[in-house]
């Protein structure tokens, strides 16, 4: 297998016109690893990423169920933005905003990191003092962000419908410059190739189905490949969170809902940036194929089935037509859902537990995509060190027993 | 999308009409002041999230407004059971 991609690696492959290699090995378990890390999402790789690269712990396995970057990673609307109202969310997010900016080349690996810009749309007067107080965290926080108006608005997205006679007329938006989009699949891929290459079994097709607990420690896991030991388990299994909890005897205070979204067919570039609004609840991008990225809300019901309610589509399409009327007769090609595990103060938990050496990253609700290199680095940290990472106290589980919440359900808990 | 039958308006409506209200038979607590930290957390915040035919609680939302309760499965959305709040409890549910 090609250790390093570079241009001569491109070239020769290319002018020779031969066989691609084999981006990562597929490996089988073996009977005892350091660290085991359940599911193989983009926050599960990151972290088996981190954990080898930083915290010198290279015999780790990743389990996943179905395959990399097959659940939430790859359902997403691949936003990345790091414009939290709250100092514990806005660090967090930074932390992984920086490490998005230097992600294709720390990975060798091209995730398509683009930082085209995020506008969150203002409707109402109460819209706008929210984004102006936000915006003030955000600097104060050393977040980028700005206060623009409608006619700035428009003279970037001359698309949009600012008209005065909307339903809901755009009165302004904060915008972060340097937020933007990835490739969701290439993030899984790059990681994953590049903690392969540190050392990290990827283990596919390989589901955990029970815990093997003893005096309160954990001491390996049962999965379809048989019987796995480890001195520390890492879970970063999103919807299914409180699944995995449950063979663990434990409880989580999350829900798991359903969260959709679509993409039209591919057109020729009309959208440069990313424009959300949480006021009429819809967000969309352009993607470098040319198709328009649409992301809906959730459904207010608990689910596991990957599918959500006609009506939350329509209700997102009519909010996308409200923005922008031009876009009334494009086609819609796909639509999914994805199963979000959702905390009561929208956000995350990345703890330890009542069982020693059995760590929780979840709750990462519907935002969870811009935060994967920083929630792997701050909970591979949290692992290897057995004491959580400074960014991560915050998150501790036991946030709902003491009450100190990070309330983000205003800022942001809405659209993502 | 699914269709609800209403134990109250006994009719199958579809569930756009329907607001979904949480997990069912969270009992508040009778003892209030003797509570731990930990039990008001997990009456307040935790929850069982089950895989599967879960109890819930539903409200008819543009209909008769009235709160009853839902056996439906998490992984096909399918409706096993409705009921009316007292017609099946934390003890006899199925």
């Amino acid at each position: 297998m090609q250790k390093k991609y570079s241009w001569y690696s491109l070239l020769k492959a290319g002018l020779g016109n031969q066989e691609w290699d084999q981006a990562i090995p597929l490996s089988k378990p073996k009977s005892k690893y350091d660290v085991i890390i359940i599911g193989g999402g983009g926050h599960g790789l990151a972290t088996a990423y981190y954990l080898a690269k930083e915290c010198g712990i290279t015999n780790v396995a990743v389990l996943e169920k179905g395959y990399i970057g097959g659940g939430n990673t790859g359902r997403n609307t691949t936003i990345i933005r790091s414009n939290y109202l709250r100092d514990e969310a806005s660090s967090l997010y930074e932390h992984s905003m920086r490490l998005w900016e230097g992600l294709s080349e720390d990975l060798n690996f091209n995730v398509m990191f683009s930082q085209r810009g995020v506008y969150n749309l203002g409707h109402t007067l109460q819209d706008m003092r929210d984004i102006e107080r936000r915006v003030n965290a955000n600097v104060l926080n050393g977040v980028d962000a700005v206060v623009v108006d409608h006619k700035e608005i428009k003279e970037q997205i001359p698309i949009i419908n600012t008209s005065k006679n909307a339903r809901y007329p755009i009165m302004g938006a904060s915008f972060q410059a340097r937020a933007g989009v990835a490739r969701h699949d290439g993030v899984a891929w790059g990681f994953a190739r590049a903690a392969s290459n540190l050392g990290v079994d990827i283990i596919q097709n390989c589901e955990v189905i029970d815990f093997e607990i003893d005096g309160g420690r954990i001491k390996g896991v049962k999965t379809t490949q048989g019987d796995i030991m480890a001195d520390r388990v890492g879970c970063v299994s999103a919807g299914h969170s409180s699944v995995v909890a449950k063979m663990a005897g434990l409880r989580l205070p999350v829900e798991s809902h359903p969260l959709q979204a679509f993409v039209s067919e591919a057109m020729k570039p009309i959208l440069h940036t990313v424009v959300m609004s949480n006021a009429v609840h819809g967000y969309v991008s352009q993607s470098d194929k040319g198709d328009l990225v649409i992301g809906a809300g959730i459904d207010g019901y608990n689910s596991y089935a990957q599918r959500g309610s006609a009506k939350i589509v329509e209700h997102c399409a009519a909010a996308i037509l409200e923005l922008f009327p031009i876009f009334s007769r494009v086609r819609m090609n796909r639509q999914w859902g994805g199963i979000v595990d959702v905390c009561p103060d929208a956000c995350p938990i990345i703890s330890p537990t009542k069982v020693e050496g059995l760590y929780f990253n979840c709750g990462w609700g519907t935002g969870g995509f811009k935060a994967t290199p920083g929630s792997g680095n701050v909970f591979a940290h949290t692992i290897a060190q057995d004491k959580q990472h400074e960014l991560a106290v915050p998150f501790h589980i036991d946030r709902f027993t003491s009450g100190a919440l990070i309330d983000e359900h205003g800022a942001a808990g809405v659209a993502h | 999308m699914f269709l609800i039958d209403c134990p109250y308006c006994k009719e199958s409506r579809d569930q756009n009409e329907f607001s979904p209200a949480g997990e069912a038979f969270i009992a508040r607590p009778q003892n209030p002041e003797e509570l731990s930290d930990d039990e008001w957390a997990d009456y307040v915040f935790y929850r069982t999230n089950h895989k599967g035919d879960h109890w819930e609680q539903w409200v008819h939302t543009n209909g008769c407004r009235k709160y009853f309760l839902v056996k439906r499965s998490t992984i096909s959305h399918e409706i096993l059971e409705v009921a009316a709040f007292g017609e099946v409890t934390s003890e006899n549910k199925s």
